[in-house]
């Protein structure tokens, strides 16, 4: 448990600093929703309607970009190594580090939520269902995301193939995460369906996620 | 004759060398009865002529489908048993399994056209379909992103079945999305509602297709063996020159063995 624990608060240390490259979805995030009123005008109207699915694409891309950092790092200065072989199971290991990245790099951008809603013209329950819907859904990003990572840790231009790989796994995030934001806004479905799935979804990547991404990591650096 | 036996790939291109022309032979045969079968069979009352697109169009739906799974049991075989074919199976069925869909996809449109009116709508069925399209080409992507064929087969593997657990769950997601966004007016032709006029063409072009299936893959693997072969009689000779040339010889270019 305190390998566990030492891996978390390593890689939370690693991610927050410089180069580490956390914050810099945030950053991407704030960039896909500026662009977004250049492409479809400054129609405050439109972009209500729209608010939360520019959300949610935002941090579907914005996750991605940095998850690709998730295993290449460890792999290039040989620290993965040393996870693999220690005596903690990987499995275990990988979903302390997926957890890791989410509070790195997931949580600030659902902190970031409000602020960006407030320029998509999005009033306090709207932003407050894409806070949350978000909350309950990027964790699913990551621990889907984190089986693409480590396919793609072993090759070159793994990134590429990454994005390629994980986008289709993570449209039902999108669909439910999506609905369940228009469905506390505008109804007519409840809000609670569309939202306990999004959750059934990130505990079905817990479980997962972990295991194919160890079982990707040992097929890839033996 | 079992599988294990079959894990000899010499026995096993011995045996399909013998078994191809037959393969190829039913499938011909099964394709032709049911094209003709097909051309027989009555016109829609709703739907004219146009209803013989489905004869084509269905078999290559199920065999999207059914191609995943045959590659989520090499998978297995590849990740538990170790099972020497089994990554040569995985990884000649995505192609093949990528052109169904792709098939599946294109001869829908065509239908859509006259029947919706559209080339395109967003339906539970077109987009769970066009996102196994894209799964395909992401695998194969995968496949050409790794050298050594062996470590290839295990991230593929992992793919592949994270790709069929995660498969139903985009159906199910994607029709509940559907229910959302409900498109004009889908008809749906329900299997067992069909006609027998029309289901015993539907039930031969199935079979046909499948052989067609079988007889492509089959080949496939044929030709991954020996691209194998080739493969590791080429490091060889690399080998074996880097390590008889002397260094600063200037008999020859260099070859690239690294």
């Amino acid at each position: 448990m305190t390998a566990l624990g030492a891996l978390i608060r390593r890689d939370i240390r690693i991610a927050l600093r410089i180069g580490g490259g956390a914050l810099i979805g945030v950053l991407f995030f704030l960039t896909v929703v500026v662009l977004m009123p250049f492409a479809v005008g400054p129609d405050l109207a439109l972009l209500t309607r729209l608010g939360p699915a520019i959300l949610w694409l935002g941090a579907l891309l914005a996750s991605l970009l940095t998850l690709e950092r998730l295993f290449t790092s460890d792999h290039e200065d040989g620290s993965l190594d040393l996870i693999v072989m220690s005596r903690t199971p990987l499995e275990l290991a990988c979903a302390a580090k997926a957890l890791a990245h989410w509070l790195a790099a997931g949580l600030p951008l659902v902190i970031a939520t409000p602020v960006l809603g407030l320029l998509l013209n999005l009033d306090a329950t709207a932003t407050g269902a894409v806070a949350l819907t978000l909350l309950a859904g990027t964790p699913a990003l990551t621990f889907i995301g984190m089986i693409g990572a480590a396919l793609a840790v072993t090759m070159h231009r793994g990134g590429l193939l990454l994005a390629v790989l994980v986008l289709p796994l993570s449209i039902p995030v999108l669909i439910f995460g999506v609905a369940a934001s228009q469905a506390a806004i505008v109804g007519p479905l409840p809000f609670g369906a569309p939202f306990s799935i999004l959750c059934a979804l990130s505990l079905v990547s817990f479980v997962i996620g972990p295991f194919a991404a160890a079982t990707s990591l040992r097929n890839g650096l033996d | 004759m079992s599988l294990i036996d079959l894990a000899n790939p010499t026995r096993f291109l011995a045996l399909t060398a013998r078994l191809l022309p037959w393969l190829a032979l039913a499938t011909v045969v099964l394709l032709a009865a049911g094209l003709y079968l097909s051309a027989l069979a009555p016109d829609d009352y709703q739907q004219g002529a146009t209803v013989k697109i489905m004869f084509i169009h269905v078999p290559n739906a199920w065999l999207s489908m059914f191609v995943w799974g045959v590659m989520s049991i090499a998978s297995l075989g590849t990740l538990v048993w170790r099972h020497p074919l089994a990554d040569v199976a995985a990884k000649s069925a995505a192609p093949i399994g990528a052109s169904f869909t792709f098939l599946a996809l294109l001869t829908g449109s065509l239908w859509g056209r006259p029947m919706w009116g559209t080339y395109w709508e967003w339906d539970a069925r077109l987009t769970s379909v066009l996102i196994l399209f894209l799964m395909y080409l992401g695998l194969m992507a995968l496949w050409r992103a790794v050298e050594d064929p062996t470590r290839a087969a295990r991230a593929a593997a992992v793919l592949t079945l994270v790709g069929a657990i995660n498969l139903p769950i985009i159906k199910f997601s994607v029709d509940w999305w559907n229910t959302l966004h409900q498109p004009a007016s889908v008809m749906r032709m329900g299997g067992p509602a069909l006609d027998k006029s029309f289901l015993i063409p539907l039930l031969v072009m199935a079979i046909g297709f499948s052989f067609l299936f079988v007889t492509l893959h089959v080949a496939a693997m044929r030709n991954e063996i020996l691209r194998r072969r080739v493969r590791s009689l080429q490091m060889l000779q690399a080998r074996a020159y880097a390590t008889s040339a002397p260094a600063g010889d200037a008999s020859g270019q260099v070859v690239g063995a690294a």
